[in-house]
């Protein structure tokens, strides 16, 4: 029998659409009086996935939360795409996730099935990460939220910042764009079901082959496109470590179907927002079909990860990457900065 | 014939949903104008508009009250996907809500309240403006599963995104929670929250 209440329904933005555009975040935090603290390797000044700190030679902790308000209506799998996009972080840092705190809210109508329910995806993705959830928070509210707050470890000298592409480094992007759209388009009720199921199947998916993979290689940079989509976060990444990402708009995986549903105008606000945040920063090399940029500029949730390296390395990271993730691909590469931090070709 | 269709308050993408309706009801030099409350929504309906290959102009007319004009030109007969999915034609009423709070219609013999209960069910499928929520509950909750001879018309009702709710409870209740042939569950929080909400409430 389907869900009692459909969860998508008691949600106004859907997935990591609903996240706040970055350029609000900044201006919002100027000013703001902080300690500074050697052992903070990564903090509030760089835009990264989570906050680092170093706790001794060998080992460094990862902090990072994400929490949204449904995506989907089955309750067990949006508490797992929820507990994986929040693990993704630790991932995109180059560490690994340990301990996860539940963060929830549960509106009224929900019925204590249902909790459960999200609860229960949410532990087993914690489970298959290896993590372990310890307990967490839950309050009753108007919409519902999950996520986690999660800690993970890496060695100090292995994080991976999104603020270090090296000119010479090749960029892999490991899951197809186009979530964001397809999600839109579901809503007007344009999307097959066996397309739904791909994509809800790609957000359950845990970075951590992806990062087990990478740290094998001389990896400079890393970060996972979630809410600022490809654009966004590859702005946050030129601008941090400051150089030009180039980046090859016909290598770059998107699911097809997110290209008519573009064309057609089912584009969430969150696209919008990025394309303000991110526009300024990126050239056109050449002509670029509007609905390829909008899926650039598409807000993932639960997306891959994008990560730095060098050139001589980058088909051998690639071909081990495709044994288990056939999707993933080399979508561009670094040069020193130019007039523009990213350029479409 | 031109159209205009009022679009403000609604959420993306129920706007191109709209406008992609009222298009397909209008022919070549026709005009459809939508107007919308957001930019974003501007943006939408430019790019499905000029997807079809329509003319778009779009007017700023306040800072909650923009006018997006598509002429509608020769309609291309592409073998576009699209052509071929069916859109959620949205010819719901907003906020009209359907109680069914028994099997059978008004009070007197039994067999002729559910006959006409039947013939009402029947009725509804056939009106010009859909109720957006029909809610079961009691002895209602028996219209929406297995066994019920409005079956076929609830199906219908759905299909035309009418959302069908029978309340758990009653579902319990009667033994019928595994016979739920049509729509889906709900609790007292939601019938409250939806009656609340309602505009127009309609009880045979």
């Amino acid at each position: 029998m389907e869900t009692e209440v459909k969860l998508t329904k008691l949600a106004s933005c859907a997935g990591c659409g609903a996240k706040m555009g970055a350029g609000t975040l900044a201006k919002m935090l100027e000013g703001f009086k902080t300690h500074s603290d050697p052992n903070l390797i990564v903090g509030y000044d760089k835009s990264d996935d989570a906050s680092v700190y170093k706790i001794d030679e060998n080992t460094a902790l990862i902090q990072t939360t994400d929490f949204f308000p449904p995506i989907v209506d089955d309750p067990y799998l949006y508490g797992r795409i929820a507990a994986t996009n929040a693990m993704s972080d630790v991932y995109a840092m180059g560490g690994e996730p340990k301990l996860a705190l539940n963060i929830m809210c549960a509106a009224n109508s929900m019925s204590d099935d249902t909790i459960r329910e999200i609860l229960r995806g949410g532990y087993d993705a914690a489970y298959e990460a290896g993590a372990i959830i310890t307990g967490g928070h839950t309050i009753k509210g108007a919409e519902p939220i999950y996520g986690l707050a999660v800690s993970g470890f890496v060695h100090p000298d292995k994080v991976l910042t999104n603020s270090n592409a090296k000119p010479g480094d090749n960029l892999i992007l490991t899951k197809p764009l186009g979530v964001g759209i397809i999600t839109t388009g579901a809503k007007a009720d344009m999307v097959e079901k066996s397309l739904l199921d791909k994509i809800y199947t790609q957000m359950a998916t845990l970075n951590k082959t992806a990062r087990d993979i990478m740290v094998k290689y001389s990896v400079h940079s890393c970060t996972d496109v979630t809410g600022f989509g490809l654009m966004g976060h590859s702005y946050e990444m030129a601008q941090g470590s400051n150089v030009t990402v180039h980046i090859k708009a016909n290598d770059v995986p998107y699911h097809k179907e997110a290209f008519e549903l573009a064309s057609m105008g089912l584009i969430p606000e969150g696209a919008y927002r990025n394309r303000r945040y991110a526009e300024a920063g990126v050239k056109l090399k050449r002509d670029i079909p509007l609905a390829l940029q909008d899926i650039f500029f598409d807000p993932q949730t639960s997306g891959g990860l994008m990560f730095a390296l060098p050139e001589e390395e980058a088909e051998a990271c690639l071909e081990e990457l495709k044994k288990f993730i056939p999707e993933a691909k080399i979508i561009g590469y670094v040069t020193e900065k130019q007039d523009s931090y990213i350029i479409l070709e | 014939m031109n159209k205009t269709i009022d679009c403000r308050g609604m959420a993306c993408p129920l706007p191109v949903v709209n406008a992609k309706k009222a298009s397909e009801e209008l022919s070549s030099g026709d005009i459809l104008t939508v107007v919308v409350d957001n930019e974003i929504a501007v943006q939408n309906l430019t790019r499905f508009g000029e997807h079809k290959g329509f003319t778009v102009t779009a007017e700023k007319k306040s800072d909650s009250e923009y006018a997006v004009t598509m002429n509608i030109g020769e309609i291309k007969s592409s073998v576009n996907n699209d052509e071929n999915i069916e859109c959620a034609v949205d010819s719901r009423s907003k906020g009209m809500v359907v109680v069914l709070s028994a099997n059978t219609m008004g009070t007197g013999d039994e067999k002729l309240g559910a006959a006409l209960m039947k013939a009402f069910v029947f009725a509804l499928t056939k009106q010009d403006k859909l109720p957006d929520t029909v809610l079961c509950y009691n002895s209602g909750a028996y219209l929406s599963c297995e066994g019920s001879d409005s079956l076929e018309d609830f199906k219908l009702l759905e299909s035309e995104g009418v959302n069908i709710l029978t309340c758990g409870t009653c579902l319990d209740f009667y033994g019928l929670k595994e016979k739920l042939a049509v729509g889906s569950v709900t609790n007292m929080y939601d019938i409250v929250e939806t009656l609340e909400n309602a505009s127009k409430i309609i009880k045979p």
